[in-house]
């Protein structure tokens, strides 16, 4: 059977080049990088050519990387490490509804020890308004967290815009950028933010690997105490192949930024175009143009998202619904109910996110099983269009 | 957290049995809704005289589970008389189907939910329909008097009648204690109303 991958969003396969590259450090080279004996400066030398390719990707310097287990651990130290770095200036933060939980739960738990947290609006396709920012900064404002790019619906948020304003009032300024660094540019002096999260193994470098750029000079705890590690900011003895992995990765994603980006444009119009044709009340959830080259997100009425899963799956293909019945807890996607996609609308979500490896023949392929699929999902559903009852008239 | 579904769920899922709408069912029910993410409708056909489910048919807006559930179901439940199917439980189908994850049980408790309401209302819709004087009247004037093709109702041979709720049937008849037909119109008047189930008793006095 014919396999198709479409959840590179969630995360996306070693390149050969980058498992090349990290083969050594998983054998030969296995010294500790804080060690000052050879076997340790061979590891040390690897991590620092790592940083660097690093900080060129993204216009930071050198020493404002910091390497991470992934995008969640940085995301949990910028949003408790300010806060418990700059408590006595104020304890409020600003963030959105539609962040990953990676944000949203370290938020809750900030609220738990008594800092307010505003949850900035959202239009319907996931923007955020910069006036509604401007009026939500309070003077006890001590950091603005808004994601680069949705992980669900792939819109992409005026970060640049939004940063000026928290520069304006003397706030810092967090993105989580795990979708967008090595998918679209991003540079951190263009963009203007005090920290940056990434992670590996959204670009094809290895999972349980990231990065965090903060800003020379920011005000940061670290979340992590022990050893002397990343200048003190990061203790633990460093995931050298990992790194060395996410360095490689990182440098071959942007020197083929631009043509991969334009190739996977016009893939995804070619699928949203495609389901719009062929799959009547399918509605694109998300921003049409503001939007990151290889996401796609669907809502399909009349029926629900684990069963076309599941039925995509039985046909090889791999993608994610925002429906609660995929999850073990049960609740629906926080980011579709934010958007205001109606509950229904949202358990018939499907995001389909391409890759390095998709091509349009999988697109083809994908696009006949999931109008097969639909159809024979509808024929079961009690529901016709307008969501009124079969039997009814 | 990845769901791990039994291979009987998968195939019911793949290829769910009885699925879609009876017309002329005898009784449906809806149970959940598209906003919870689950819903299912159970359509019966129920024999008047066995109760037996004839027919089942089910209707999904759900995951795999919600769906092999009602297959699952609708399969163990045609032929059963109605007080059979509702001695079935969520736990019977979750076993059947070869177990399901744990925060699927709830897809068989809808489904199990579905077929209760739907047999609840299948036997609600007949106390609606229960025996009332009219269609006692009904009946009775569908009796002709021998030889004359009169019924019984027109040529006012009926002076009371009642139903309790027992379902004890009283009926007076003004007949001659001479009249040759007096038995034989008693009897159509049993044989009629013994094919009535809401009938338990029946009590024909003659009058005059």
């Amino acid at each position: 059977m014919r396999r198709v991958y479409l959840d590179y969003a969630a995360t996306t396969p070693i390149r050969p080049e980058v498992w090349s590259a990290m083969e050594p450090y998983l054998r030969e080279i296995y010294g500790n990088p804080s060690s000052l004996h050879s076997f340790g400066r061979e590891s040390r030398v690897a991590i620092e050519e790592a940083r660097e390719k690093i900080a060129k990707a993204i216009g930071a310097k050198n020493d404002e990387i910091i390497f991470t287990s992934g995008g969640t651990e940085g995301n949990n130290m910028v949003l408790k490490g300010v806060a418990f770095a700059l408590q006595d200036k104020g304890k409020h933060i600003i963030t959105t509804p539609i962040e990953h939980h990676a944000v949203l739960e370290p938020c809750h738990f900030l609220e738990k020890l008594g800092f307010e947290i505003t949850y900035l609006p959202v239009d319907k396709t996931g923007l955020v308004d910069p006036d509604d920012l401007k009026r939500a900064i309070r003077k006890d404002t001590i950091l603005i967290s808004i994601m680069h790019a949705n992980n669900e619906i792939g819109t992409i948020e005026p970060i640049k815009e939004l940063s000026n304003i928290a520069k304006e009032r003397e706030v810092y300024f967090h993105t989580d950028a795990v979708q967008t660094v090595g998918h679209i540019p991003v540079d951190v002096k263009d963009l203007n933010v005090d920290f940056l999260s990434i992670s590996a193994h959204k670009f094809y470098g290895p999972k349980g690997v990231g990065a965090l750029y903060i800003r020379k000079g920011t005000k940061v705890y670290p979340l992590l105490h022990g050893g002397e590690q990343e200048g003190r900011r990061r203790a633990g003895t460093e995931n050298v192949a990992g790194i060395v992995g996410m360095g490689k990765a990182l440098e071959l994603a942007i020197s083929e930024l631009d043509r991969e980006m334009e190739r996977l444009t016009k893939l995804r119009d070619y699928f949203i175009r495609e389901v719009e044709r062929r799959i009547p009340d399918s509605y694109l959830n998300g921003h049409r143009i503001q939007r990151l080259p290889n996401n796609i997100n669907f809502s399909f009425a009349y029926i629900e998202g684990e069963a076309l899963l599941l039925n995509l799956d039985m046909e090889g293909i791999g993608v994610s619904t925002g429906s609660a019945c995929s999850s073990s807890s049960l609740e629906p996607s926080h980011v579709l109910s934010a958007i205001g996609v109606p509950i229904e609308l949202v358990h018939g979500s499907l995001r389909f996110t391409l890759g390095l490896w998709t091509t349009k023949e999988d697109l083809d392929y994908t696009l006949d099983a999931l109008e097969r699929i639909v159809n024979k999902l509808r024929a079961i559903s009690p529901y016709k269009q307008g969501w009124t009852l079969k039997r009814e008239g | 957290m990845p769901l791990q579904y039994s291979e009987i769920v998968l195939e019911h899922f793949r290829n769910p049995r009885n699925v879609g709408i009876i017309e002329d069912a005898d009784a449906m029910a809806i149970e959940g809704s598209p906003a919870c993410g689950d819903q299912i409708v159970v359509y019966l056909k129920v024999d008047k005289e066995t109760k037996k489910i004839t027919d089942i048919k089910f209707q999904s807006f759900g995951c795999a589970s919600n769906i092999a559930t009602g297959s699952m179901l609708t399969e163990m439940v045609k032929g059963k008389t109605i007080d059979e199917a509702l001695r079935i439980t969520w736990k019977d189908v979750a076993e059947a189907l070869g177990g399901l994850p744990p925060v699927k049980m709830h897809c068989s408790v809808l489904a199990v939910d579905g077929l209760k309401s739907a047999i609840k209302n299948y036997l609600g819709e007949k106390r609606e329909e229960k025996f009332t004087k009219e269609d006692l009247v009904n009946i009775l004037s569908k009796i002709l008097y021998p030889n004359l093709s009169i019924d019984i109702v027109s040529l006012k041979m009926v002076n009371y009648i009642n139903i309790n709720e027992k379902g004890k049937v009283y009926i007076e008849l003004v007949v001659s204690p001479e009249d040759p037909f007096r038995n034989h119109i008693k009897e159509e008047i049993e044989e009629k109303l013994k094919k009535v189930p809401e009938v338990k008793e029946i009590e024909i006095k003659f009058v005059y």
